[in-house]
């Protein structure tokens, strides 16, 4: 394997692990807030207690996504160091101000969440949850307009061999990075909920804790069904940008070949190397609408990109796939939740059901990440720089001792991770030792 | 990929002194704080005696590890933002080494959360054992990238540096490991008087007092080592007044003795601080205008010269850096005086 393949695996790796820990942080640092702030109002207790359940399966959740999002920020210059070189003078800025702004932030405060529960009060307290769930959301904001950058370049200049920033306010409001962020924090929040849901779920078929559980439960169901419909609303619009400005992924997404006007939207669809094995149930004119708000708009398709513009296909294409039928799952099970809040001991099957969809929201952001990273290629920053122009010149073997090293520990430390989280879950709000493990 | 960007004596160049000397401080700054958690975490298998004593070890820092370690984030991403050029050059040309420090900053991350979590003597005595090495492994490896850069990389004509790992692993490296590992214990040692009360404390103490002479003889073999094997120094003789900065660790030095034998606990790890901070500037004074010197040749260096943003760039982030960075510096004093007590009952979280 090459270097540059090596270090597209190695990067893909790193940050989609960082995103399992990302979204339950910015979706649960705000619910966690919002139990607080509860607390403070009503000086109900189990307000409060939730905020500790909740805040305690949080900070294992948390330390994994701090610790995984600190080789991110080096990787630019380990493995893309033509691209922090070419790139730099503005990527780079909107690297530094996350960590200025935001950073800094969420990590001074959270260690003031966690060791202040007796020392501050409880306004003071739940104020420290603020500050946390708050600089958590403001780093995506910065993150995603650095990733908003290499998805729809403005605001620079080639000079000096280089990159350079003339228009930083025309950076910061870049529509492409705004559609991102109005998309993935209510993903984010969808992941909080439908984790609040199915750890309550859990609870309530065990008839465990049964008031805090429903309460929980009330809240999780609540944010979940807003969330999730927001997220495919807003998913439209976005797609609507993506398909003006990154023609060619619209195309791998869909698989879409030939181009059209009233272009047809199949249901099933089979990608092939150059064309569809397989193309069934069209629906007439849906890609046209879908993409462009109108039936007879003309679809490019790919035969009509050079072969080596092309996005990879297979990828692209079942990234969209998972993630929109699992966006149109999503509001379906939260709508019945919402409604059956109050009756949920007469469906133990959804009981039941329930802690196994806490993944889904996490595979359809992982989806929407590999759609949207994988769509871009070849460009690291469409239509300006390629992937293969960015790479380090490094050696095969360092990237592979370091991309090795890093998925056995992520692995071990992942694992560890998940489990105790699941422990946690499982041991409820009442009891505050640490988990005992049968010996043998 | 070596062109200039900017006159001597322009606006642009004046902009990215200014990063330069920020860029400075907050490395200084990273090794201040980060280096007493390093430093207890290090001290961790040697010191506690029990499993009080180790908790109360691992809660001396726990409130502040995450926030110190936030200024290696933005050391790194100013140096992204200002010094694009150099950024590429220095951690793909570190690749390595700076990989294992990640690796081992993540686990140590994860081994404060974990390890009071369950109850299991294996389980926590594997994180202690990862808890010390991987405090232990980030001194020895900041030190090591350092010392090299300050001696100077062998770049080439494209700038990229050939270091490998065992290229940095020179006599002259691993001598400012050993002192990065000294001066972290030292540091976390004196944490550890002001935060813990009793026997962990009388022995924090004797650690700390029979130290001392240890970081004097080898700061001063490390100084003359840097005056025999690298450059450091010639900027020193061009403006003789940049001595001045060797003050701020030598009366770090001095300092620290006399507090300690006042048991002045505070005012010693403040000292260390100075010692620390100007150990740091002394250093980077010395490499001016490099961020990262050419070792053996000079030709080659990534300078502000050819490595830094654009001024437009500069001028953005220095706006940025004016308004938040003391925003920063206020409330992690505020943190460090609502949670830097001696160490009670309630104080145990991890
Ligand atoms: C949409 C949100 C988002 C995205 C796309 C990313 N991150 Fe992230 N990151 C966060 C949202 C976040 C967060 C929610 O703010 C985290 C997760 C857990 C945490 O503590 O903060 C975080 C933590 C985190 C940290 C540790 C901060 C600390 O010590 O507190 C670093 C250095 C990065 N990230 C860097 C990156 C880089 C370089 C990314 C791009 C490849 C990236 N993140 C993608
Ligand atoms: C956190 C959520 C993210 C996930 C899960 C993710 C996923 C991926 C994947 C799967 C790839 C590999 C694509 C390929 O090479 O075929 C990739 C590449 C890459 N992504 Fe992301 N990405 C995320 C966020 C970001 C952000 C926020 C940025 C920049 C600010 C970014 C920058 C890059 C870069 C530089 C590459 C490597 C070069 C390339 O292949 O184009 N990613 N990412
Ligand atoms: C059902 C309707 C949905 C539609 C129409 C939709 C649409 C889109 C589109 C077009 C993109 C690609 C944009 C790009 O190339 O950058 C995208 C990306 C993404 N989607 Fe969705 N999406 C939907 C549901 C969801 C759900 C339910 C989740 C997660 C819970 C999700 C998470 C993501 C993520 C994390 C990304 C990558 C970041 C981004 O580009 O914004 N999406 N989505």
């Amino acid at each position: 394997m090459d270097v540059l393949m090596l270090s597209r695996l190695h990067f893909a790796a790193a940050t989609m692990f960082h995103f399992i820990f990302v979204p339950l942080t910015l979706g649960l640092s705000v619910l966690i807030a919002c139990m607080e702030t509860a607390y403070v109002r009503t000086g109900n207790e189990m307000y409060k207690k939730m905020a500790k359940f909740w805040g305690k399966i949080f900070l294992v959740n948390f330390a994994l996504g701090v610790v995984t999002g600190i080789t991110l920020e080096f990787q630019f210059g380990t493995n893309w160091s033509r691209y922090s070189a070419y790139v730099g003078d503005i990527f780079g800025s909107l690297l530094a101000i996350e960590a200025t702004a935001a950073f800094f932030l969420e990590s001074t405060f959270i260690g003031v969440w966690h060791f202040g529960w007796d020392k501050l009060s409880p306004q003071a307290h739940a104020t420290t949850a603020w500050l946390v769930a708050g600089a958590s959301n403001l780093s995506a904001i910065w993150i995603l307009i650095a990733n908003g950058f290499m998805q729809d370049p403005t605001g620079y200049v080639i000079r000096n061999g280089r990159a350079e920033l003339t228009d930083f306010f025309a950076v910061i409001t870049n529509p492409f990075a705004w559609l991102e962020f109005f998309h993935v924090i209510p993903a984010a929040m969808c992941v909080g909920g439908f984790f609040i849901m199915g750890v309550s779920a859990w609870h309530l078929l065990r008839k465990s804790n049964v008031e805090f559980f429903r309460k929980s439960f009330a809240i999780g169901t609540s944010v979940a069904l807003i969330f999730s419909i927001v997220t495919a609303v807003e998913g439209h619009l976005h797609g609507n940008h993506m398909s003006l400005v990154q023609p060619a992924k619209l195309a791998a997404m869909e698989s879409h070949w030939e181009t059209q006007t009233n272009a047809p939207l199949n249901l099933l669809v089979i990608p092939g190397k150059d064309g569809n094995l397989v193309e069934a149930l069209p629906i007439p004119g849906a890609l046209s609408f879908l993409a462009y708000n109108d039936v007879n708009a003309e679809v490019k398709g790919l035969n009509d990109f050079p072969k080596e513009d092309r996005p990879p296909v297979l990828l692209t294409f079942l990234g969209f796939r998972i993630m929109v039928g699992i966006g149109t799952l999503l509001p379906v099970l939260a709508l019945f939740g919402w409604v059956m809040r109050n009756r949920l001991d007469s469906f133990p099957l959804y009981l039941k059901i329930l802690p196994w969809c806490i993944p889904l929201p996490y595979i359809a952001i992982q989806a929407g990440w590999v759609l949207a990273e994988v769509g871009r290629q070849p460009w690291i920053v469409y239509g300006l720089m390629r992937t293969s122009d960015a790479v380090s010149p490094v050696t095969t073997g360092t990237v592979a001792f370091s991309f090795v090293l890093m998925c056995a520990l992520y692995t071990l430390l992942g694992a560890a991770g998940i489990w105790l989280m699941i422990r946690l879950a499982k041991k409820g709000p009442d009891d505050h030792s640490p988990i005992q493990v049968q010996a043998g | 990929m070596m062109n200039t960007f900017m006159e001597i004596g322009s606006m642009h160049y004046y902009l990215a002194t200014i990063w330069f000397v920020l860029w400075g401080v907050l490395w200084a700054v990273y090794f201040i704080l980060d280096g007493f958690d390093l430093g207890v975490g290090t001290l961790l298998p040697f010191m506690a005696k029990n499993e009080t004593e180790k908790r109360t070890m691992l809660n001396a820092t726990g409130p502040f590890w995450d926030g110190n370690e936030v200024w290696l984030i933005a050391a790194g991403g100013v140096t992204f933002a200002a010094f694009p050029y150099a950024y590429a050059q220095m951690f793909s040309g570190l690749y390595t080494a700076l990989m294992l420090l990640l690796f081992a900053l993540i686990v140590r991350g994860v081994s404060f959360e974990f390890r009071s979590k369950v109850e299991s003597d294996t389980w926590r005595k594997v994180w202690d054992t990862c808890h010390a090495v991987s405090s232990f492994l980030p001194a020895l490896l900041l030190g090591v990238a350092f010392a090299n850069i300050f001696r100077g990389l062998p770049l080439d004509e494209t700038g990229f540096s050939q270091a490998g790992l065992f290229g940095l692993l020179n006599p002259y490296g691993l001598a400012g490991g050993v002192l990065f590992v000294v001066i972290f214990i030292m540091h976390g040692a004196l944490w550890l008087c002001i935060r813990t009360t009793g026997d962990l404390k009388a022995r924090a103490e004797r650690l700390a007092i029979k130290l001392w002479p240890a970081q004097v003889v080898l700061t001063v073999l490390f100084l003359t080592y840097t005056a025999l094997d690298t450059q450091l120094f010639s900027n020193y003789f061009l403006y003789p007044v940049l001595f001045a900065i060797l003050a701020l660790p030598v009366a770090g030095l001095v300092l620290m003795r006399s507090y300690m034998g006042a048991r002045k606990w505070w005012l010693a790890w403040g000292s260390s601080c100075l010692y620390i901070g100007g150990t740091a500037l002394f250093g980077v004074a010395g490499i001016f205008p490099a961020i990262i010197p050419s070792n053996p040749n000079p030709g080659n260096s990534l300078t502000i010269m050819n490595s830094a943003s654009s001024s437009l760039t500069l001028g953005i982030m220095l706006g940025v850096a004016l308004v938040f960075v003391p925003l920063v510096i206020a409330y992690q004093f505020w943190a460090y005086k609502t949670f830097a007590t001696p160490i009670g009952e309630g104080d145990i979280h991890y």
